[in-house]
């Protein structure tokens, strides 16, 4: 895949890595050996990319988290997953297209999957409405999960969201009700749930799809009760601190890990998902698999009492 | 000359002469007054408390604290607090965050934005919680859903109805993650109570918006409100900086949810005692 989109911080080196693309190039064109300052020059690069991604800020990882090339929903439905069908509508007004959902087969066994789409490009997005649900999304996932539950499907979640949508209409057929009743149905459905953060999860209109048996996030996932701008906006009335933000609002992957509020970490390529979605794929199917397997073997009963102690545990 | 002046032949003044202030004689000092924010009215405090605080010029209803909610609502002496003394604690190390609650404590003199307790109304047993707004928005902090939840558990166990009075900003930013949680957290407490076929009623007060909304608030059997009460996830000022138009006046209240399908009555404040114990009679 192309990868077109520098993010700030990235600039410095990818500079770096044109010009040595460069200097490849002229070598071969004018058939002279470089090839030990390149490798030098390679070596020199890999560590410091190593250095900067191993050292990034919460504010970079929001940027990673929103990066337009990152893999979304549908990407991982297509590469993870077998005979996907998309099951639409929400019976009672329209389909949301930021809210995708259907039946597939995961390594043989059918799975219902529903994820927050966001869109590649502007009018994807536009469809999308860069994927912040409007309530009938709320609704369609929650039709999809008691019909999981009719069939005894697992469910696996993928969250990927700004946040549910702030506007007219979506108050209007009541945003706050329809994501209060998908809460409710995923905390006692009687299924098991695996709910993964792949890129940004903001606020309640994440968590809608993340009441779960086991809540994994990639590691450049970010995760929060609100956008460090919103928090900005309204602690600061300064939407330029949104930096010092992301910072205490401890939403990256790895602080959510280690205050106990998500299961695993799935570890990305150095550069981000999107940098090498082979590897992103194996790791996420593989990571899957385990945990589908371990709630497969528990029985129900059992499940929906450690769904509710994990919950219950929060904050107590 | 004026008719009536035939009838009050007494030269009329076009002043009136005012005692002077000496500040010794407190008894010559006004009422205490409380200007309505709905109609500009200029209430005497204590007409205002003769009538539940509810402005008699427009029916605008100040929002109550806590302790005058529970004592227009309980039968007298009867309620008998729940879990008191649980203390928000700083898990994200927020800057500023632990001053701000020690501060919001000396001010309200509450421990936090929500109260709960057992109680009876109108003869009924009730576990019943009431937010208030004045603590920190009423927002949505570990110590609020951890209440809201025991009241929940409490109402299983107990096998008597759950009544929750509503008020909040949202959840509580200050607290990240933890505090997004308890909206997950008091919701599987509600699925617990619904399982148990126990009544569960909602009494969304001004304002209840955000996480709560999303939550516990709206999942009730019986949704009511108050006359003109804000309730939304999204508040209007956020909503007007997305769409970056004004939106019409109304929008979000309780009328506008009533007419939307969203909640089951608008019941005045000096009704909702008798709806609560007709309600909850109804449901023995």
């Amino acid at each position: 895949m192309p990868y077109n989109y520098s993010l700030e911080f990235e600039k410095d080196y990818k500079e770096l890595e044109k010009k040595l693309n460069e200097l490849k190039e002229l070598a071969v064109k004018k058939k002279i050996d470089f090839s030990q300052e390149i490798a030098t020059l390679e070596t020199k690069l890999d560590g410091f990319k190593e250095e900067r991604y191993n050292a990034l800020s919460a504010w970079q990882k929001v940027q990673i988290a929103r990066h337009p090339e990152r893999p979304a929903t549908m990407d991982y439905i297509s590469a993870l997953f077998d005979d996907f069908i998309e099951l639409h509508g929400d019976r009672y007004y329209r389909d949301d297209p930021a809210i995708v959902g259907g039946i597939a087969r995961f390594n043989g066994i059918p799975v219902t999957v529903i994820g927050h789409q966001k869109g590649k490009d502007t009018s994807q997005n536009l469809k999308r409405n860069f994927g912040m649900p409007h309530p009938e999304g709320y609704r369609k996932a929650c039709r999809l999960l008691k019909q999981a539950e009719k069939f005894q499907r697992p469910v696996i979640c993928f969250i990927d969201t700004q946040g549910a949508y702030p506007g007219v209409e979506a108050e209007e057929r009541g945003q706050g009700w329809a994501i209060a009743q998908t809460l409710l149905q995923m905390s006692h459905l009687e299924t098991p749930v695996i709910s993964l953060v792949i890129g940004e999860g903001g606020s309640g209109g994440a968590l809608a799809l993340g009441i779960a048996d086991r809540i994994l996030m990639l590691s450049y996932a970010v995760y929060s009760v609100i956008s460090p701008e919103g928090c900005a906006s309204i602690l600061c009335k300064d939407v330029s601190r949104s930096r010092e933000m992301a910072d205490y609002l401890k939403l990256t992957a790895h602080d959510l890990h280690s205050m106990g509020l998500i299961d695993e970490l799935i570890p990305e390529p150095l550069e981000g998902a999107h940098t090498n979605l082979e590897q992103t794929y194996k790791i996420v199917k593989d990571t899957l698999q385990v945990h589908l397997d371990e709630l497969l073997s528990c029985s129900i009963e059992d499940l929906l009492d450690k769904r509710y102690q994990r919950l219950r545990s929060i904050g107590n | 000359m004026l008719l009536r002046d035939l009838f009050n032949p007494k030269p009329r003044k076009k002043y009136i002469t005012l005692p002077a202030r000496t500040g010794e004689s407190p008894a010559l000092e006004g009422p205490a007054v409380q200007t309505c924010p709905s109609c500009g009215n200029r209430n005497r405090e204590e007409d205002l408390d003769n009538n539940f605080k509810v402005c008699p010029g427009c029916n605008y209803h100040y929002p109550l604290t806590a302790g005058e909610r529970i004592w227009t609502i309980t039968d007298e002496n009867s309620f008998q607090e729940l879990n008191a003394g649980l203390k928000a604690v700083d898990p994200l190390s927020f800057p500023g965050y632990a001053e701000k609650i020690t501060k919001v404590q000396e001010e309200t003199g509450l421990e936090e934005a929500v109260i709960t307790g057992t109680a009876t109304i109108k003869g009924e047993k009730v576990i019943l919680g009431v937010m208030d707004s004045h603590f920190m928005m009423g927002s949505m902090g570990s110590v609020v859903g951890e209440k809201i939840t025991r009241a929940f558990e409490q109402a299983c166990e107990e096998r008597v109805p759950a009544i929750i009075f509503t008020a909040s900003g949202g959840a509580r930013m200050q607290e990240g993650m933890f505090s997004l949680m308890q909206m997950a957290k008091t919701s599987a407490a509600v699925a617990r109570l619904h399982q148990e076929g126990l009544l569960y009623i909602s009494v969304m007060t001004h304002p209840t918006t955000g996480g709560v909304t999303a939550s516990f608030a709206t999942q009730a059997d019986i949704i009511i409100t108050e006359p003109g009460t804000l309730v939304c996830f999204t508040g209007p000022r956020v909503i007007e900086q997305t769409i970056h138009h004004k939106i019409p006046e109304g929008f979000q209240s309780a009328e506008f949810l009533l007419e939307h399908g969203m909640i089951d009555q608008i019941v005045h404040r000096r009704d909702l005692k008798e709806f609560l114990g007709k309600m909850i009679a109804l449901h023995r």
